[in-house]
């Protein structure tokens, strides 16, 4: 168990570094507290994995320190940080039994073997796995291999931090949701620092405490799956998360307010613009946009029925405005009025958000 | 339901027939004629039943060169699988050095059997062949034409420098398709690099391994050119296997019988051992 401060890091994996596009993880500076649960969320090639081989050991970084509980591991082994990994492909021993595969890692660390099976058995209690300790573990299915790998990193008691790389991507459908669960039932059970890494916001915002989201190579907001939603810092954050994503459309402010479509509409963040009107955009999420008798003028294009609710975009001058309806409201065909809750509509300059 | 019928399919199998009838069945079947018949000259047979396959069964010459055959494929798989799996192992994985390593590795291969006899030939000889001189200067009185020993010594080590690359491509195609994430995952259990290769390597290469030790299997109980050119079979009998042995009775006596004999008891031979081989080797993965 430790905490973990990863301090002015940066990677790349072409050596030396030239131009800014050679960085594969941009300098940043984060801290993981001890027992969090944390994901890692970004598209597909954003660094994530890079950042979790740099804390796992995998890789050194180009420049910057790696702290475990104050001290430095920046050079140190896998084996010396003591950390767990759970790999996209379950990882397991073919030709030994489910057994064997979890006193592995005790094993090779010189574990004297009644206290192997104590902790052999005790983790296969908490993944399901008692019924089929004996069986060879080729013969599993690849929900139980990937519970072995993961009981492999549960098996030792004083490991750091247990990282998982897009656990899931190999797992049926139907059964992601029962492992996920299970993940979030070991995490509080054991405490232990978790990381997790995915491009499924789904995953991420039922996983972590924490959200890292990054993009680029760059991480651009950590905060709760909440802050996530109602204060996107970046209107990356506002796309990626959410389902339909963030609207952002582009407006000027004049007075603190934002004008879009001739409107003045009143923002959460409008007053405290000082910039010279470049590159401003205004973000509101679907959820927080609805109909009314005056506002801003559009022509509803189509509605797409969701189940619960309704999806409708709508549009301005070739601005495509989507909102979320419920079932039970009525939508008016052809033009219509939209407001946009003011505490929930913000405004960002170049895609960061106006503080 | 109705099953469609149509007898035109035949014509596709047709060219398949053809070649395996021209290059195995038809052959296979007149060495199965000429194995029970006793030939005389101007084609004269008689009918001879299993008397061949008796006296074949029962000479000392055939048990000696069985036993001699024996013996070098055993000690050619001993050397060249560990040997091809150990420079397998050692080989880069990345960077330029692979298609170097690569290349060096496959040049062997491509030397046609009789150069390869020819150019040992010439290494070998003690007087101003480089290995044989080179052998002889360090103390060693090394003449292959005269000494059993040394005549062994060098078609093992002929058929390790020709051979072995082919265990070392398998293996090594073996090795780079096993995913970066099992060596990591190892790293981080702590285990040993015995233990890598004890619960990694060698299980994700058993198939290559399998494959590499049939092919070497099959290739040297067969192996006629190289120590034909090399040795002759000799000095006297010392290295005259069972291929060998058997174009001496053929070609060399012409007696068509005892020779078509001798050449089913040794294809008899060889595919019980490959069968063997193969149902020891896959055992374990008809269990799971």
């Amino acid at each position: 168990m430790a905490r973990i401060v990863l301090r002015d890091l940066r990677h790349s994996y072409a050596p030396p570094p030239r131009t800014d596009a050679d960085w594969a993880l941009k300098q940043f500076t984060l801290e993981w507290e001890d027992g969090g649960a944390y994901a890692l969320l970004g598209p597909s090639g954003c660094g994530k994995t890079t950042l979790l081989n740099l804390i796992s050991g995998l890789l050194t970084p180009t420049e910057g320190r790696i702290l475990f509980d104050g001290r430095d591991v920046t050079n140190a082994s896998p084996e010396e940080r003591n950390i767990a990994q759970v790999f996209q492909f379950p990882v397991i021993y073919d030709t030994m039994t489910v057994y064997d595969n979890l006193a592995f890692p005790l094993r090779n660390r010189r574990v004297k073997e009644r206290e192997v099976d104590d902790r052999v058995r005790e983790v296969a209690t908490m993944l399901e796995l008692d019924s089929t300790l004996e069986h060879r573990a080729a013969g599993l299915t690849a929900d139980g291999k990937q519970k072995i790998s993961l009981g492999r990193g549960l098996v030792r008691s004083d490991v750091n931090v247990i990282m998982f790389d897009e656990p899931l991507t190999v797992i049926d459908p139907h059964l992601k949701w029962v492992l996920r669960s299970k993940l979030k039932e070991l995490h509080q059970r054991t405490r232990r620092t978790m990381i997790y890494v995915t491009h499924d916001q789904t995953e991420a915002l039922t996983f972590a405490d924490q959200v890292v989201v990054m993009k680029d190579g760059e991480i651009v907001q950590i905060g709760t799956p909440v802050e996530l939603f109602e204060r996107p810092s970046h209107t990356f954050v506002g796309h990626f998360i959410g389902s339909p994503g963030m609207n952002v459309i582009p407006c000027e402010v004049r007075g603190g307010r934002a004008i879009f479509a001739g409107e003045a509409i009143e923002t959460a963040n409008g007053a405290n613009y000082r910039g010279e009107g470049r590159g401003i955009e205004l973000g509101v999420r679907p959820e927080f946009v609805s109909f009314a008798n005056e506002g801003v003028p559009v022509e509803v294009v189509k509605v797409l029925d969701a189940g619960r609710y309704r999806i409708v975009e709508t549009a301005h001058a070739g601005h495509t405005i989507k909102m979320l309806v419920p079932e039970d409201e009525s939508i008016p065909r052809g033009r219509a009025h939209l407001r946009f809750a003011p505490e929930r509509t913000r405004i960002y300059e170049n895609g960061w958000m106006v503080t | 339901m109705n099953k469609t019928v149509n007898q035109k399919a035949w014509l596709f199998v047709l060219p398949v027939v053809v070649l395996v009838a021209f290059n195995a069945i038809i052959p296979l079947m007149t060495v199965v004629n000429y194995s029970v018949q006793e030939s005389f000259g101007e084609n004269t047979f008689f009918w001879a039943g299993v008397r061949w396959f008796e006296e074949v069964l029962h000479a000392a010459r055939f048990h000696a060169s069985l036993l001699r055959q024996i013996l070098f494929t055993t000690i050619i798989l001993v050397i060249e699988i560990p040997l091809g799996l150990a420079i397998a192992l050692a080989m880069p994985r990345k960077g330029p050095w692979v298609s170097v390593c690569l290349v060096l590795m496959a040049l062997p291969l491509l030397i046609p059997w009789n150069v390869v006899g020819a150019m040992w030939n010439i290494l070998a000889l003690p007087d101003i062949g480089l290995l044989g001189r080179g052998l002889n200067a360090l103390g060693w009185e090394y003449n292959y034409t005269r000494q059993p020993f040394a005549a062994w010594f060098t078609i093992v080590l002929m058929d390790v420098w020709h051979w072995t690359s082919l265990v070392v491509l398998l293996c090594y195609a073996g090795l780079v398709s096993i995913p970066d994430a099992y060596y990591q995952a190892a790293k981080i259990d702590g285990a040993s690099g015995w233990a890598v290769l004890r619960h990694i390597q060698l299980p994700k290469l058993k198939r290559v391994l399998t494959i590499a030790v049939l092919l070497r299997f099959m290739d040297s109980f067969m192996i006629y050119t190289e120590p034909v050119v090399l040795t002759g079979g000799g000095p006297g009998n010392a290295t005259t296997l069972l291929s060998i042995d058997l174009v001496k009775v053929a070609l060399g006596q012409f007696d068509l019988g005892p020779a078509a004999a001798m050449s089913l008891v040794y294809f008899l031979i060889t595919l019980l051992l490959s069968w063997v081989f193969y149902t020891v080797m896959t055992k374990d993965e008809a269990q799971t």
